[in-house]
């Protein structure tokens, strides 16, 4: 029988991977976004777990909404990485140190 | 082992590998499509907890629209990988430390008998003449109206702000100004002349002489 714990112990393992590619392709943006898309692949997983297993739909519409966000997101994350490989001819986060900060 | 559940293991399998390979992959092409796979394989598992509709709409925005979105840009930019690669393995330690930490806790807390997840049991089927998508449409246009209008206006925002900051202004575009063309009086375009009447003068037939170029 599949019960909730399938599903939050799925999503917690498609979590850490995710934080896992963030630590370890931490020069290549590209990929540093898809890592954050399948994060938020897992968070939508739980709010849907929980919203088939408590019979309560509003977990789905949150979902509705981090889908549009995330559309957003990565919508606007690509734009600044064309600008960017457009004026530095690089997309290495290590590169990227002209604020000085 | 019921046709639910090896389903749910098979789709795992399938989603956990491509998740890995989304983070491994040399080329970023191939990882823009192992994360297209993952989109696939979580819509079905959504079919199965019977969200039909953001099972759908996970294919048709993410696969559909953003995926393309990232393989144009990555096919677009003309880069080595390969450098971006270098240390690529060095992190591994730490990151794979902070990964199995986090992933063992979350599963610890999650399948604890105190938890009790268990409580909630197989999850109730949804009646035969449900509807996933009426139902949500519903509480979409009524309950949560205010939160779908301000998604709306996100997306708007979205769409400004991508074209505002890749649009090209360097190159010369030919434009005009509607205000300063409304502003125009006669003045500014035409001139009048006063200049003495002159007799008119009869230009002659050149003769052909004349065309010939000089020898």
């Amino acid at each position: 029988m599949l019960t909730l714990t399938h599903y939050l112990v799925l999503a917690a393992i498609l979590f850490a991977i995710s934080v896992l590619g963030i630590f370890m392709n931490r020069k290549n943006v590209i990929v540093l976004l898809m890592a954050i898309e399948l994060m938020l692949l897992a968070v939508n997983y739980n709010f849907i777990a929980f919203s088939h297993y408590l019979s309560d739909t509003a977990g789905q519409i949150f979902v509705f909404f981090i889908l549009t966000v995330a559309a957003a997101e990565s919508a606007i994350g690509l734009a600044i990485l064309v600008v960017l490989f457009r004026s530095q001819q690089t997309i290495n986060v290590e590169d990227l140190g002209s604020l000085k900060g | 082992m019921s046709f639910q559940a090896f389903v749910f293991y098979a789709l795992s399998v399938i989603l956990l590998f491509s998740g890995v390979r989304v983070i491994t992959a040399k080329n970023p092409v191939h990882a823009a499509l192992f994360l297209v796979l993952a989109f696939f394989t979580a819509s079905g598992h959504w079919l199965l907890l019977q969200s039909e509709f953001l099972a759908i709409a996970l294919v048709l925005v993410y696969v559909g629209a953003v995926m393309v979105l990232f393989l144009f840009v990555v096919m677009m930019i003309d880069i080595d990988f390969d450098k971006l690669r270098e240390g690529f393995w060095k992190h591994l330690p730490v990151a794979g430390t902070v990964a199995v930490i986090m992933m063992a806790e979350m599963a610890l807390i999650l399948t604890s008998p105190e938890v009790n997840l268990s409580q909630y049991g197989a999850g109730a089927d949804v009646a035969a003449d449900y509807s996933n998508v009426k139902d949500l449409g519903r509480q979409i246009y009524t309950v949560y109206l205010y939160p779908f209008e301000l998604a709306a206006v996100l997306l708007l925002v979205a769409i400004v702000a991508a074209i505002a900051l890749t649009m090209r202004k360097n190159k010369p575009t030919k434009w005009v100004d509607p205000a300063e063309q409304v502003k125009v009086r006669r003045d500014d375009r035409l001139r009048v002349l006063k200049m003495a009447a002159e007799p008119r003068v009869e230009v002659g037939v050149s003769s052909s002489a004349d065309d010939k170029p000089a020898v």
